[in-house]
C-alpha cells in the first residue's frame, strides 16, 4: 500500500533529510556510503538536503534519546506533507541495546510514525538500498514473522495457557 | 591544462562502470556474513544460553508451566551471532539474508513454543539431564524416531539401554 502511494506521490525524486537522533555514527556512515558512486542511490533521484522543509523523506538513525525527542517531533512537523519516515538501524527501529534505558525512548516510532524499518547494526548499504527501493515500490517485502512450535501430539496449548494465567510467568533473558 | 583534462577523461572512460545494479540484480554477500537469525524448534532444548548472552536482549524466554515461549525481537537484533556461538545444539544460526526492510514492525517478531519439564518449586522450565526421565519424555532424541500413540503426551517407554553413557555410573562417581 505504501509503495502504491509512494509511486503516486513521489513519482520523480525523493529528497532525504538525514536526522541523527543520537546514533553512534555507524548508520550515518552507511547512509553516506549509499550515496557514493559504487552504491549510487542518486540514480533513483534521492539526495540529501540540508533542510527538512525541502525534504520528502526523513531518514532517522540512532536511538531517540529523551533530549532529542522534542527536536525530532519538530523536525517531523516541519517536513511538508506528504512525507515518508525511514528508520535506519537497530537503534531507530527497536532501541538496540538501549531499548529499556531511562534516557532513551527505544525506537523512533515512539515519537513519530515510521513508514519503513531497516534493521541492522549497522545495516549493509545494500540493505539500505533495498529499503529505499521498498519505499519507491521497486521491490517487494521479503520478511515474514516465523512462528514455530514443538509440542507433543494431543497437547492443547490454549487450554494449558488458560490454566496457567493465575500463576506468575517467569521471564529469562 | 587541456592536456591534463584529456588525460583525466581517458582515465575516467577506462574505469568503466562501477555502480552496482543492486535492487534489479541480486548481490552476493561475503563468506561468514551474519544476517538475520533463524531457528529450529525441533533442535532447541530451551536452555536459555542464547537469552543469557544476547547483548540487546532480543531473545526473551517466558516459562509458563511446562511451556517455554521464546520470543525473538529481531528489530533490536545486532547480528552479533553470539547466540549461534553459545548454542549447544546449533538450533539458532545466522543466515545471509540482509533484505530485512519492512513497512510493518510486527514482521520483526518471531516466536517459538517448546514443551519442557518444569520445576515443581520455582516453576522454571528446564531440560532434564537425567536419562531415565528423558526416556519418558516426548523430547528424548537420544535414540530412534519418536513414536506417537494413544498414550498422549508420553510415548511408549523404549527399552532402557544400560550401555548408554549417561546411565553408566563410573567408579569415582557416587550414584544418584
Amino acid at each position: 500500500m505504501i509503495s502504491d502511494l509512494c509511486k503516486k506521490m513521489f513519482g520523480k525524486s525523493l529528497w532525504l533529510f538525514h536526522a541523527n537522533c543520537g546514533a553512534c555514527n555507524g548508520c550515518d556512515i552507511e547512509v553516506i556510503d549509499v550515496l557514493t558512486p559504487y552504491y549510487d542511490v542518486e540514480r533513483f533521484g534521492m539526495k540529501l538536503v540540508g533542510s527538512p522543509r525541502h525534504a520528502d523523506a526523513l531518514v532517522i538513525s540512532g536511538s531517540v534519546s529523551r533530549q532529542v525527542a522534542p527536536a525530532l517531533r519538530r523536525l517531523y512537523e516541519a517536513t511538508p506533507d506528504p512525507k515518508v519516515t525511514i528508520a535506519v538501524g537497530a537503534c531507530a527501529v527497536g532501541g538496540n541495546i538501549w531499548f529499556d534505558t531511562y534516557n532513551v525512548l527505544g525506537g523512533a516510532d515512539k515519537v513519530v510514525p515510521v513508514n519503513v524499518y531497516i534493521p541492522g547494526c549497522p545495516p549493509r548499504p545494500e540493505a539500505i538500498i533495498y529499503g529505499a527501493a521498498l519505499v519507491l515500490g521497486l521491490v517487494g517485502k521479503k520478511l515474514s514473522p516465523q512462528c514455530q512450535q514443538h509440542l507433543p501430539p494431543g497437547f492443547h496449548l490454549e487450554e494449558h495457557l488458560k490454566d496457567w494465567q493465575s500463576d506468575p510467568v517467569i521471564t529469562r533473558r | 591544462m587541456f592536456k591534463a583534462k584529456f588525460k583525466e577523461a581517458v582515465i575516467c572512460f577506462g574505469a568503466g562502470r562501477v555502480t552496482l545494479s543492486y535492487p534489479f540484480e541480486p548481490v552476493k554477500v561475503p563468506a561468514k556474513f551474519r544476517g538475520k537469525i533463524e531457528f529450529d524448534a525441533k533442535k532447541c532444548i530451551g536452555c536459555g544460553g542464547c537469552a543469557n548472552v544476547c547483548p540487546p536482549r532480543c531473545i526473551v524466554i517466558e516459562d509458563m508451566g511446562g511451556i517455554a515461549k521464546i520470543t525473538f525481537f529481531l528489530d533490536r537484533c545486532i547480528q552479533c551471532a553470539r547466540c549461534y556461538e553459545v548454542c549447544p545444539e546449533k538450533a539458532i544460526w545466522p543466515t545471509d539474508q540482509f533484505e530485512t526492510a519492512t513497512p510493518d514492525k510486527s514482521d520483526l517478531k518471531s516466536e517459538m513454543t517448546l514443551w519442557m519439564s518444569s520445576c515443581q518449586r520455582c516453576g522454571r522450565c528446564f531440560e532434564t539431564d537425567n536419562a531415565i526421565d528423558k526416556f519418558h519424555s516426548k523430547r528424548w532424541r537420544g535414540r530412534g524416531p519418536e513414536k506417537e500413540n494413544e498414550h498422549g503426551i508420553f510415548p511408549v517407554k523404549p527399552p532402557i539401554d544400560f550401555t548408554h553413557p549417561l546411565l553408566v555410573v563410573r567408579e569415582d562417581e557416587e550414584p544418584i
